[in-house]
């Protein structure tokens, strides 16, 4: 039979008013469900006919999940608080500046309207050839195309490639595991607190998931605590143009300091693995250094040991390696001054 | 000729619809009874349709038709696809039963809902015989390879006739005395040797056998005594048109008539190509295009599957609409060709180029052979002066979307190739940029391209680029940033600055103008020209308002429908319409100017020639009449006065709209048939500066100026838009967009927008400046040359110069120059990493 893209199948739509109503429905249809936050990754699907859901759960209608909280000291962002929103609360920026940054790079103006939080940490990778309709690993097929001598993969993996070498495409992701964030998750049994860096999930454990959502289960909110406030952050994310482009690699860290040293620090990097890569060994590495030169090279180049680049993504190394040395010693004396 | 309003910003009376969305493209129409059509489009590369089953998705619930390759005319023979290419009888056809790319549309099926329509095309059982296919040019040619068509993998032209040779088609356009034309190209299988691949160094085009070649002077010689010279291989990228209006379009059928809402360049010259397309008569059409949202050479004029629901239309006896989406448009929305080129230049040790040797490959995609390789060498003779040059190529079919002429075609790509070479010679022979192109740029009449066969090559009409060298070298403080930054750098950034050249086609000559001035006093232009988001729809008929000296306010233009009778006219392509129309519309006012000196002469008395026109008033010995009593006069007079009468040599779409409307007031009719000597050709030259990091190969441009030798600025703020939009295709093409094929499986990676990548607002220089010399051309009466594609090759050049000025000259040999590639070329030295010969990557 021939295939058509770009045209929605037909699906019968609910749009619930209440956290408990989106999740009753969720365990009624179980994996027929799909679950429509701001429909940038969903719709992309939904067009290209590649997932055909007997119901889409969209949760624009629940008020409850949107918005963010003052919770002491730290903040609770409801998982369908638009990025533009969490852009520009007061608190966000008065305490995690950070994933401020990190949210403000995501796509464009008019994603970022649209767009949730909940939604950008959760989607689905772009693997291109994933998400062309290629029948790979991913997909459920026994092939990785993207891992060829002909593949054409310079946006994929260089790190814990297990049969699949998509990576995590998320620009908030990196922020919200350099701050220990919890992810909370709803669903019929009640409620589940998951760790943002255990939220993720590599090929090697499922490869048809990104995260350790299962059907029935709802992103509600994310809990970020407050032990990293105030912290001195960096984050920077390389593109191949400064609108509505995913990450060649983003980098996003948090460091305390203890008098003119690193006191502790966390490091992640996105687009670089399935999952935002955070680099502990590297954290533990620099805490005492001082924030320099030779601090910096250190770290950048033990954050790329072990690193396998593919045919067209080595430029990954340099880069990752040289994002780490930023983390460290900043990037300011590369501005110009004239 | 005045200048109350050429070289004065004004609105044009379309701007409002544009900007609010009033304004309705074929996409916003909705007629009683429409139908919906959806395409099966092939999932390969290159294969044939061995078993097609339509029954079941024929008995679907609102399937009211289905249109296959069979319902189809046969390949239409001599259409236009784009500035000087017709097509053969190897050309698409709209639907095709043997697909040569992805994408390509094997049947259509129109219902009552587009959801239904795309069930119905999943319904349809479908099986492919898969065929050899090939996505990269070079591999093409490897012995043993794969063709793109079963007929072979090259465009050979065929021996000329005698006295034919060397007759480009560049040269051929416009021209008094045209070479004769050359006989079709052929389809052959070409391939070269393991030899020829053997003898090229690692990243270098191996120079295996051409199919075509042209010349002037002697290049052995040059070279011999040449102080320098280098040889460089460069390849720049397929890109695809990306208009923000897809070709979506709409047809029915009334009265025998089909009625036809689409997107287009030209609104009269879709007839007659649509017809062709279509397989019915250029009178049964009537062609509705009020806005195009762009084309850049993709709707040059309209597009073959406009054929689609004008067939399906009359199938299924009901209006039909097809809306293509963003994915069906990458593939079926055309492609501007890359070109893989080596190229040997010699240079005196002043900076001098005594010859250039230059061989290119053009990735041509499966259908109609495109002269964009041919075009690169031109460009780059006219650009650069060289004293003696030879052009080699080859045209390599590959099953990737089909390619036409994108803004700029060929000129841009023959640009990107020779300015990095330029570059690296002044660095070499410590010569500045700026007058390393002031000591090779084109002046007055200068030549260019091939010796035709009477001995002599073609010419220019005009050319300032050292004129506009020099106002940009002032305007963008060439040398306060060459002192300050040029090669530069502060801690991980680096600086660099670039210069560039680039010429493009400027006008063409030989259409017809129309306008009526009615009873009322007003004036009603007709025009032709389609409205695809630049102003030349509307500034060139200011002339008429200046020419008759009537303020614009007093014309109404009428457009965008051919059964409103409309003038022949140019298509909106090669940057033809403001010097082509401007002339045309010059005749026309002259011819109005006359009639109103002869009808005052008759009603006043006196010569006609004591008689001025000026004021809205036509006035003399005799007193004077306004413009409202002389078109009534003119009605009374009949004949040539109010349109009864026309002049013998207006193409026959103009005499019969003029016929129609006959009577209603004084007609200002004529063709240009003003003499011209030379070709009309327009240059901008490019300034940029840049940053690059050198931590993560990100590139910023900071500053960018454009300067435009243009002719008299029409619009300045037209020509600001023209010098930026086109600044920002060349900012694309030089940074951020490109395909992305997988070689193994000949399918495209890169589908959509975010994919292609083409530049955004904020990859936009961050200071834009945009003038022009402003000097009349002096070949035609209104002093007017086209800007809108000169520009593209010239921030093509100018930012990739400023990055090799930034980071070293052999840091990249191909487009676009992303993060990847300078990262790794930084990381090994500043020496190129990247393969230079694989085509999408």
């Amino acid at each position: 039979m021939a295939v058509i893209r770009d045209v929605i199948a037909a699906f019968e739509l609910f749009q619930p008013a209440t956290v408990d109503d989106a999740v009753r429905l969720l365990d009624q249809h179980g994996a027929d469900a799909l679950v429509l936050a701001g429909g940038l990754d969903s719709m992309d699907w939904l067009k290209d006919r590649l997932k055909r859901p007997r119901y889409v759960v969209d949760l624009s209608q629940i008020k409850e999940l949107r918005g963010v909280r003052d919770v002491v000291g730290g903040l609770e962002i409801g998982a369908m608080t638009p990025l533009t929103e969490v852009v520009r609360h007061p608190l966000v920026k008065d305490r995690f500046g950070l994933l401020m940054q990190a949210a403000e790079l995501v796509a464009s103006p008019q994603i970022r309207n649209q767009g949730t939080i909940g939604g950008n940490v959760s989607q689905d990778t772009r693997c291109w050839y994933y998400r062309g309709g290629w029948n790979c690993y991913r997909a459920g097929g026994n092939t990785c195309y993207a891992d060829t001598p002909t593949a054409i993969n310079r946006e994929h993996a260089i790190f814990d490639a297990d049969r699949c070498v998509a990576v995590s495409p998320s620009d908030t992701a990196p922020a919200l595991v350099a701050l220990d964030a919890q992810m909370i998750i709803r669903n019929s049994r009640g409620e589940r607190v998951v760790p943002a860096e255990e939220y993720f999930v590599g090929p090697g454990i499922d490869i048809t998931r990104m995260n350790t959502l299962r059907p029935g289960d709802l992103l509600t909110a994310i809990r970020i605590p407050a032990t990293w406030a105030g912290a001195q952050f960096y984050f920077e994310k390389v593109r191949d143009r400064q609108v509505w482009d995913f990450p060649l690699v983003n980098i996003a860290s948090a460091i305390k300091p203890d008098g003119g040293n690193i006191g502790s620090m966390r490091l992640v990097v996105g687009a670089v693995s399935c999952v935002p890569r955070r680099l502990k060994d590297v954290e533990t590495a620099v805490a005492g250094k001082p924030r320099n030169e030779e601090t910096a090279k250190m770290a950048g180049e033990m954050a790329i040991q072990g690193a396998q680049p593919l045919r067209y993504n080595g430029y990954k190394l340099p880069l990752m390696r040289n994002l780490v040395k930023r983390a460290i010693r900043g990037s300011e004396g590369g501005s110009w001054t004239s | 000729m005045a200048n109350k309003l050429i070289g004065q910003n004004y609105t044009t009376p379309d701007l409002v619809a544009k900007v609010t969305g009033k304004a309705k493209y074929a996409e916003d129409y909705r007629v009683d009874g429409m139908l919906f059509c959806k395409l099966l489009t092939s999932p390969m590369p290159h294969a044939r349709v061995k078993r097609l089953d339509t029954s079941k998705a024929l008995a679907m619930p609102g399937v009211k038709a289905i249109l296959t390759a069979d319902d189809m005319p046969g390949a239409a023979a001599g259409a236009t696809l784009g500035e000087n290419v017709q097509s053969t009888a190897q050309a698409e056809r709209g639907l095709t039963n043997e697909p040569l790319y992805q994408g390509e549309p094997i049947l259509a099926i129109a219902a009552t809902s587009e959801l239904e329509a795309a069930e119905a095309v999943e319904a349809i059982d479908i099986e492919f015989e898969a065929l050899p296919f090939v996505v990269d040019p070079i591999e093409a040619l490897r012995p043993g390879s794969a063709n793109a068509r079963t007929q072979g993998n090259v465009w050979v032209r065929p021996p000329a006739p005698a006295g034919g040779r060397g007759a480009s088609g560049d040269a051929a356009r416009g021209r008094g005395a045209a070479p004769p034309s050359p006989p079709p190209p052929q389809v052959t299988v070409w391939k070269w040797t393991e030899a020829d691949f053997a003898n090229a160094k690692e990243g270098e085009l191996p120079l295996g056998k051409f199919s075509d070649e042209w010349s002037f002077g002697n290049v052995d010689d040059g070279l011999k005594k040449a102080d320098l010279v280098l040889d460089e291989t460069f390849m720049t990228q397929s890109t695809g048109h990306q208009p923000l209006e897809t070709r979506t379009a709409m047809a029915y059928w009334q009265n025998g008539k089909c009625y036809l809402h689409g997107s287009t360049q030209s609104t009269v010259q879709t007839v007659a190509s649509f017809a062709r397309w279509a397989g019915i008569q250029p009178n049964q059409v009537v062609m509705i295009s009020e806005y195009t949202g762009g084309g850049f050479g993709s709707k040059i004029p309209g597009s073959i599957f406009m054929a689609i629901p004008a067939l399906l239309s009359k199938k299924a006896n009901a209006p039909v609409m097809m809306r293509i989406t963003r994915e069906e448009e990458h593939f079926i929305g055309r492609a501007r060709p890359g070109v893989i080129a080596r190229v040997k230049a010699g240079f005196t040790k002043d900076g001098r180029i005594t010859a250039i040797d230059m061989y290119a490959i053009c990735d041509n995609g499966p259908y109609d052979a495109q002269g964009d390789a041919r075009t690169a060498g031109t460009t780059i003779s006219l650009a650069y002066q060289p004293q003696a040059m030879r052009w080699r190529g080859l045209t390599v079919l590959t099953n990737t979307p089909p390619k036409v002429s994108q803004r700029a075609p060929g000129g841009m790509q023959g640009v990107g190739i020779m300015e990095p070479i330029l570059s690296k010679a002044a660095r070499r022979l410590g010569i500045d940029q700026v007058e390393i192109r002031k000591i090779n740029a084109p002046s007055g009449k200068a030549p260019f391209g091939p010796t035709l066969p009477n001995g002599k090559q073609a010419y220019v009409t005009s050319a300032f680029v050292k004129e506009a060298l020099d106002k940009g070298r002032e305007l963008f403080k060439w040398d306060e940033k060459k002192a300050a930054f040029s090669g530069k750098r502060q801690g991980t950034k680096a600086r660099g600055i670039g210069v560039a050249v680039s010429p493009f086609a400027g006008g063409s000559i030989g259409f017809d103008a129309l306008f009526i001035i009615k009873p009322d006093g007003r004036i009603q232009i007709q025009s032709g020209i389609g409205n695809l988001g630049t102003h030349s729809l509307f500034d060139v008929h200011r002339i008429v308002a200046e020419m008759l000296d009537v303020p614009w306010e007093q014309c109404d233009v009428v457009f965008g429908n051919t059964a409103k009778n409309l003038p022949w006219t140019c298509v909106s392509a090669g940057s033809q319409t403001a010097h082509a129309m401007t002339r045309a519309a010059h005749a026309a006012s002259t011819s109005a100017i006359k009639k109103l000196q002869e009808i005052a002469a008759k009603s006043r008395g006196g010569n006609p020639e004591a008689y001025k026109v000026a004021g809205g008033k036509v006035s003399g010995p005799g007193g004077s009449m306004t413009f409202a009593q002389a078109a009534q006069k003119a009605i009374e007079l009949g004949g040539t006065y109010d349109g009864h009468e026309v002049p013998e040599e207006l193409n026959n779409f103009t005499k019969t709209s003029a016929k129609a409307l006959a009577g209603q007031g004084l007609m200002g009719v004529a063709k240009d048939t003003y003499p011209r000597d030379g070709q009309s050709q327009s240059y901008v030259v490019g300034f940029a500066a840049v940053e690059v990091d050198t931590e993560t190969g990100a590139v910023k441009v900071l500053d960018y100026t454009a300067i435009g030798d243009v002719g008299r600025i029409l619009n300045p703020r037209g020509l600001k838009g023209q010098l930026f939009g086109g600044s920002m295709l060349g900012l694309g093409h030089a940074m951020t967009q490109r395909w992305a094929y997988d070689q193994h499986y000949g399918l495209a990676l890169a589908r959509r927008f975010h994919h292609n990548r083409p530049p955004t607002i904020l990859d936009a220089p961050t200071n834009f400046i945009g003038d022009a010399v402003d000097l009349a051309d002096p070949e035609t009466p209104t002093g007017i040359r086209g800007v809108g594609e000169p520009p593209v090759g010239a921030a093509y050049g100018a930012i990739m110069n400023a990055i090799a000025d930034a980071i070293g000259d052999d840091a990249f040999k191909r487009s676009p120059v992303t993060a990847d590639i300078l990262l790794t070329s930084l990381e090994n030295g500043g020496k190129r990493t990247h393969e230079t010969l694989t085509a999408h990557i």
